[in-house]
């Protein structure tokens, strides 16, 4: 690599559609090159005049690169703008970052996609590869968890993929009215009904990271491999680098040997608190 | 390079000479100076600005300046500053942007640092050079403002002649003998009727300049005197690292009740960050002008003792201080080590000297190590 990779590229917006009630998926150009190819599970830093940067998780198909997704969820001052950003409005954009999701490692095994609400955004490039190329994975089961039946997010697409014959899709919700013909309760308490071998299955998690130490534990207990157990961790990051310092956690820099980690790296560490 | 031995020796005005052909060349020569009752590095054109006849009493949380019997131009330990200051400077504009109604253009900030030249480069200091070096520039995303200025620097490295009450080096293998690194390493020779600095270049440039300076060839004595100087550094140190696998102590014993015990002592004020020569972290800030047409980046060193530091939505990873404290302290002497190949601390003992209640890395080390060794043994 050369040049400043601090200095963002102007970016447009093509597209802005609402998925919740505070969550906001970007279409962005993939920059005045035209082409700006990413893997699943990598992220962008979008930046927003004046206010600041932060890193979003690619939700889009790395399969075509006209456009970039992002799923923003609005809590902070720099999400909260770009939730807002209008068609024609410019960003700063600097990435890809990161290492993604084991897409090659996975190929042959029966894989678990899992995630926990918004993390299905930087799990649905992985999926989308999956169904590019369905006939190099084994079974495919994916399993959702969220808040309420409101909360779910990408509700068409999931709705479309649970109809596939090649996909296995559980969804469930923390809590729901009377009217919700679904399951009720945590993603980890889906793990021990599934049929799957454990011997050759590769997992990918992503979601807040209680919901990640708990899916690991039951897939664990399931008899998955440490090391066939990628999770997507968050962290705060300014450089996106591994300068800053700010996404250590233990010996890695979440930003350029993560964000997806598998779990054998991170053992021990899970389940500190505050580490 | 290596096996041209132009060992000399220089008096006083031939480090002066060496200080004008430093300048001559175009380098912003910087050395140790007293200001504010410590000693600091600052830019320098005259070796009376040097810290002659000074040198100072260093324990946790305590540094004084206090006159010397002889008129040493180095006899002293690091203070404050290290050279992160200029190499990693405390803050720097990263790039500004301009609007203009949907467009954004984004513009890097000028930034064509002084070309430096440093005196007085010690062991421990050189060694935390190379760490940041590993750090900022050992991969495929090299910082281009820490290059820019590094890759220019010229180092006039010292063989420490006064080891502090709070120095380790030599329990960390960085000194206090300047090994390799530098371009010209001096050795202060100073005995009732001397004073003379031995002079030995570690580059091509380092001996052409040295080769501009009026000179003796060094003789053995003046060889034996060195070795010697070096030799009573050694036997000074104020403090030692204990001689253990610390990354394995560190990381088996994240739960240890020292983490709490230290917790109640520190501040969590981020001084020994600011003071490290090797902590590297940084943080970002943007402004924007009034009217919405210009924003800036700029980045400033931070700490991971701040509460902002490690904020992700939903609050802040490590809120208490014994979290912010065993972060910095695994990172240091642990997850370094896997990172980057050596360990974060060099034993110059900043963090020590400038903590305000004086911890000290090494006993916190020491703490944890006899309490499960004792357990062990039990």
């Amino acid at each position: 690599m050369s040049g400043d990779l601090m200095i963002p590229e102007p970016v447009r917006v093509l597209r802005r559609q609402q998925e919740l009630a505070t969550t906001w998926t970007l279409e962005l150009e993939s920059g005045p090159a035209g082409h700006r190819p990413f893997l699943p599970g990598q992220f962008n830093m979008l930046y927003i005049f004046g206010v600041g940067e932060v890193p979003i998780s690619l939700s889009g198909d790395a399969g075509q690169t006209e456009t970039l997704s992002h799923t923003v969820r609005a809590v902070g001052p720099v999400s909260n703008k770009l939730a807002a950003l209008k068609p024609m409005d410019t960003v700063g954009l600097r990435g890809p970052f990161g290492v993604g999701w084991p897409m090659t490692a996975g190929e042959g095994a029966d894989l678990l996609i899992v995630a926990g609400g918004l993390g299905l955004a930087p799990l649905r490039p992985a999926i989308y590869h999956v169904l590019r190329h369905r006939e190099r994975y084994g079974r495919v089961i994916l399993l959702y968890g969220t808040r309420s039946p409101d909360d779910i997010l990408y509700a068409g697409q999931l709705e479309e993929w649970s109809k596939r014959p090649d996909v296995e899709v559980h969804i469930t919700v923390d809590h729901a009215g009377g009217d919700w013909p679904g399951k009720i309760g945590v993603v980890p308490s889906l793990v021990p009904a599934l049929d799957f071998d454990p011997e050759d299955a590769v997992a990918m998690v992503c979601g807040p990271e209680i919901m990640m130490r708990f899916t690991v534990n039951a897939l664990r207990d399931a008899g998955v491999e440490d090391e066939s157990i990628y999770l997507s961790m968050e962290r705060n990051m300014k450089c996106a680098l591994g300068h800053c310092g700010h996404c250590q956690f233990g010996s890695t820099f979440v930003c350029k040997d993560g964000p997806v980690l598998s779990f054998d790296r991170v053992r021990g560490l899970l389940s500190l608190k505050e580490f | 390079m290596d096996n041209v031995d132009d060992s000399s020796v220089i008096t006083r005005e031939g480090l002066q000479c060496l200080l004008d052909a430093l300048a001559e060349r175009g380098y912003t020569v910087v050395g140790p100076t007293v200001r504010d009752e410590a000693i600091v590095y600052e830019e320098l054109a005259r070796i009376e600005a040097l810290p002659a006849g000074w040198t100072d009493e260093q324990d946790g949380g305590h540094y004084r300046l206090k006159r010397r019997s002889d008129e040493a131009l180095f006899g002293y330990a690091v203070g404050p500053h290290s050279w992160k200051r200029f190499l990693h400077p405390p803050k720097v504009s990263l790039w500004q942007a301009t609007r203009h109604e949907n467009e954004l253009r984004f513009v890097p900030a000028r930034d064509e640092p002084p070309r430096y030249a440093f005196i007085g480069v010690r062991a421990c200091e050189l060694a935390a050079i190379g760490i940041q070096d590993r750090v900022l520039m050992g991969d495929e995303y090299a910082d281009p403002h820490y290059r820019s200025r590094r890759e220019e620097a010229f180092l006039v490295a010292l063989n420490c002649s006064e080891a502090g009450g709070t120095c380790f080096c030599d329990s960390m293998a960085t000194g206090p003998d300047v090994k390799e690194g530098y371009d010209l390493v001096l050795t202060e020779l100073l005995d009732d009727d001397n004073h003379l600095f031995l002079i030995r270049s570690g580059s091509e440039e380092g001996a052409e300049i040295l080769a501009e300076l009026p000179r003796e060839p060094a003789t053995e004595t003046h060889q034996a005197a060195a070795t010697a100087v070096v030799e009573k550094t050694r036997s000074q140190m104020g403090r030692s690292m204990p001689q253990i696998a610390i990354p394995a102590l560190l990381m088996d014993n994240l739960e240890h009740p020292r983490w709490d015990e230290v917790a109640d002592r520190c501040l969590s004020c981020s001084n020994c960050t600011m003071v490290c020569p090797t902590c590297f972290c940084t943080t970002v800030e943007d402004t924007s002008d009034l009217e919405g047409v210009t924003a800036e980046r700029s980045r400033r060193w931070d700490s991971c003792f701040t509460s902002d530091f490690s904020y992700i939505h939903g609050g802040s990873v490590r809120n208490s201080t014994r979290s912010r404290y065993r972060q910095w302290m695994t990172h240091k002497l642990a997850t370094w080590v896997d990172q980057f190949g050596t360990s974060g601390c060099v034993g110059c003992g900043r963090c020590i000297t400038w903590c305000p209640v004086g911890i000290d890395i090494t006993e916190e080390v020491r703490a944890i190590h006899d309490d499960v060794s004792s357990r062990d043994k039990e």
